[in-house]
């Protein structure tokens, strides 16, 4: 795990990136929280707070005495959320970089374009 | 969640030196704590005193609701396994294990097969031929057989490897998770154990630093760099803890509530920011004197650039 940030939110985002990738299906169960603390080398009750927060906003249900699940319509919701966090995460400190450069808006566009067509 | 033990206002002098000042706290019931601090603190003397190896000058100690001190009732429920147990010079390391078995009621001995197999204990040989690291080694396996409800490693890894360490985690972890019990984890190799600990004691010359939960730590500190005009304007939000600069840019740790809006916040004052490991907070909270270098600032930035 990465140092500085909180484990169970890096468990959560783990998570929530195997949704999104499809490597978590959904209806698909969960590994376990000891599962998660094994396979991690963490703290169970850290894996289950991670765990627990996907619970508390809908993204996994819990199968009385079987384990938790993806929610049905998980990855389209996980994908809105994190849309609305790209601009913040990347945008920002994209142009922030560009403008110390001296790089117009006009000229990032540009760079964009050149970077995609040349994928 | 319940407390196994509780100290309150602990306080230990040997002759002219205060070896615990005042300590108070609980350990809950199946967390595993890290008792973290430098060499010298008091970690060894709390846990001493908590399984009643030594005498504490005044203050109240509990454990399971009751005094330690010759109390059979706790004192099974105990396992305290020191960086240096010594054991009478005839012992083999089976004659060890079977007086373990019977001084632990809760004693696996399956388990302790499988972690002599897993750890290379030669059971014939006799305690004074092993080697260092084979002396720490059988004191890991009589502590995790034990499977004391309460249960102390002070530094246990003297001498182990880091092959050797990695499988003492890992099996202290699963272990842990298959029969959940109070652990007490006294220890210098912070970063190896930081993903383990759900709770942080550290104690910095007899006083109790901190006794917070790990997770609530991570992230409380962080060290900007940049311009110093905004090193300034960020630190406002905290408590600095250690400054270093050089000319026109300075490098700070603070403490604080730094959440994603801190990070927006240090990337709009041009800032670089790195969250600190929980290695580095305590370093950084048990270097200097005084333990909070809070609002010293500028005497701490003073003294670095004088280095």
């Amino acid at each position: 795990m990465e140092d500085g940030r909180p484990i169970f939110l890096q468990i959560a985002e783990l998570l929530e990136n195997s949704i999104l990738d499809g490597t978590l299906a959904e209806e698909s169960q969960v590994p376990s929280t000891n599962e998660l603390a094994a396979f991690h080398r963490i703290n169970p009750a850290t894996a289950a707070k991670g765990v627990n927060k996907l619970v508390d906003d809908g993204t996994l249900y819990k199968k009385r005495g079987i384990g938790m699940f993806v929610s049905p319509g998980a990855r389209a919701k996980l994908r809105s959320r994190r849309r609305d966090e790209f601009a913040r995460q990347y945008v920002r400190p994209l142009l922030t970089e560009a403008r110390k450069l001296g790089i117009e808006p006009a000229e990032l566009k540009k760079m964009i374009d050149t970077w995609e067509e040349g994928r | 969640m319940s407390a196994v033990a509780t100290v309150t206002n602990l306080t230990k002098r040997y002759r002219g030196v205060t070896a615990l000042d005042g300590v108070s706290f609980a350990l809950t019931e199946n967390r595993i704590h890290g008792l973290l601090g430098r060499n010298g603190a008091g970690k060894t003397t709390l846990m001493q005193i908590l399984t009643a190896q030594n005498f504490a000058t005044s203050g109240e100690v509990s454990v399971f609701g009751e005094h330690p001190y010759e109390n059979e009732q706790v004192l099974s429920r105990i396992s305290f396994i020191k960086e240096s147990q010594t054991y009478p010079s005839s012992l083999r390391v089976t004659h060890v294990l079977r007086a373990a078995r019977l001084v632990y009621p809760n004693w696996d001995e399956e388990y302790a097969q499988r972690l002599v197999d897993v750890f290379q204990l030669p059971g014939g040989r006799n305690v004074r031929k092993l080697s260092r690291g084979m002396l720490s080694a059988l004191g890991i396996v009589v502590g995790l057989a034990s499977r004391a409800p309460l249960t102390f490693f002070d530094e246990p890894y003297l001498g182990l490897d880091a092959v050797a360490r990695q499988l003492f985690y890992d099996h202290l972890l699963a272990d842990y998770t298959e029969h959940p019990r109070t652990i007490v984890l006294s220890t210098h190799l912070i970063d190896e154990v930081s993903d383990l600990i759900e709770h942080v004691l550290l104690i910095d010359q007899g006083r109790l630093l901190l006794d917070i939960e790990a997770e609530a730590l991570r992230g409380q500190v962080v060290t900007v760099s940049g311009p110093v005009a905004a090193v300034d304007e960020f630190t406002r939000t905290g408590t600095e803890l250690h400054r270093a600069s050089l000319g026109g840019t300075a490098r700070a740790t603070v403490r604080g509530d730094f959440g994603p809006a801190a990070h927006d916040r240090a990337r709009s004052l041009g800032l670089g920011l790195e969250p600190s490991s929980l290695q580095d907070i305590v370093v950084r909270l048990t270097t200097s004197n005084n333990g909070h270098a809070a609002g010293a600032g500028s005497a701490t930035a003073n003294k670095e650039a004088a280095r």
